[in-house]
């Protein structure tokens, strides 16, 4: 089997890929569900790229012309959900920092005129 | 009684002073009535200014926007056991003297919470701003279920009801839409109530614009999709 340029190139991206979220779940940065999504999701990826006739088994179950039109559509779908979890999860850090900011606000009170609340 | 008067204030020192001065320091039925100012990271000398007129003052150190200042309004009315919550805007479009009438559907243990209504009537408003708010109205029935003349208010009163079990969670302006999904949530007896805004260039420039329609429906779908 004689690999491509580009055969080579995305394997060896996609191995320094899988490298870095290994190296990411050792630190605790990232939870073992996300090592597992992450490392088949690139796995997958290398067979696809190495073994490009699955790819072309894949489109012909989905119903789709060419294994790189499979693969492209699979892509785009993963990446709009990918970026809704993202977007989500940036929503939760944002309310978390106003939760912050609410408390902190709070937390000046006693110091302030206000009589009642700083008696008791 | 205890009334809070609660003032999102965000880049407000041109107006905020006359804002505070305006509102009435007494009220027959209540034995207090305290102003507070929440300073949502102004970089200018809103929290100065407010300090001046001696209202309490809370300071957000970063800007998180107007529901973010609205929860913390929130949350210090229900800390320190306010019997009725006023929300009243920083940039003077709400004239003072609509705050005995909109109390007395309150008082009277007809509604849970009141809002000030600009449109109940159609007035001689500017047209962009009449479009925002239709559309808005529109947006809020169909996610929210709850009719209402002026979803963008700024102009509401709590009752203790209503200031206990309204929890925000949005940070930005569709914070009020979302006190319609708290109403329809907690089944809160809601009114309107007639009032004239004062439109000055100050206050328009300040408001809700059509251009922040788009991300405030984004915002309001992208919460329902959680």
């Amino acid at each position: 089997m004689s690999l491509t340029l580009t055969q080579i190139l995305l394997t060896l991206f996609l191995i320094f890929a899988i490298s870095r979220v290994v190296l990411r779940f050792k630190d605790g940065e990232v939870s073992w569900l996300a090592l597992l999504f992450w490392v088949t999701l690139f796995s997958l990826a290398i067979i696809a790229i190495l073994l490009p006739q699955i790819t072309s088994e894949l489109a012909w179950i989905l119903g789709v012309g060419r294994g790189a039109d499979a693969v492209i559509y699979i892509s785009i779908v993963l990446l709009f959900y990918l970026v809704f979890r993202l977007y989500v999860y940036l929503g939760d850090l944002r309310h978390d920092i106003t939760e912050l900011i609410k408390e902190i606000a709070l937390k000046d009170l006693p110091k302030r005129h206000d009589k009642k609340t700083s008696k008791d | 009684m205890k009334l809070l008067i609660g003032i999102p204030a965000y880049n407000e020192e041109l107006m905020i002073g006359n804002v505070i001065e305006s509102l009435p320091k007494r009220i027959p039925d209540f034995e207090k009535v305290d102003i507070l100012v929440v300073d949502d990271g102004s970089s200018d000398n809103t929290r100065k200014v407010a300090k001046d007129c001696k209202a309490i003052v809370l300071s957000h150190i970063i800007n998180r926007g107007l529901g973010a200042a609205l929860k913390t309004i929130l949350a210090y009315a229900k800390i320190n056991d306010y019997d009725i919550l006023i929300t009243f805007d920083a940039d003077g479009q709400h004239n003072p003297k609509y705050i005995k009438r909109i109390l007395e559907s309150i008082l009277d243990h007809k509604a849970n919470i009141v809002i000030g209504s600009r449109w109940k009537d159609i007035n001689d408003a500017p047209r962009s701003r009449i479009i925002v708010n239709q559309i808005a109205n529109i947006i809020t029935f169909l996610l929210f279920g709850v009719k209402t003349s002026d979803s963008q208010s700024g102009l509401r009163v709590l009752d203790k009801k209503s200031i206990t079990n309204i929890k925000l969670f949005s940070d930005g302006m569709e914070v009020s839409s979302e006190f319609f999904k708290e109403i329809y949530r907690n089944k809160l007896i809601y009114k309107e109530v007639k009032i004239d805004a004062i439109y000055t260039k100050y206050s328009i420039a300040k408001g809700q614009q059509l251009t922040n329609a788009p991300s405030i429906l984004l915002n309001l779908i992208l919460r329902l999709l959680r």
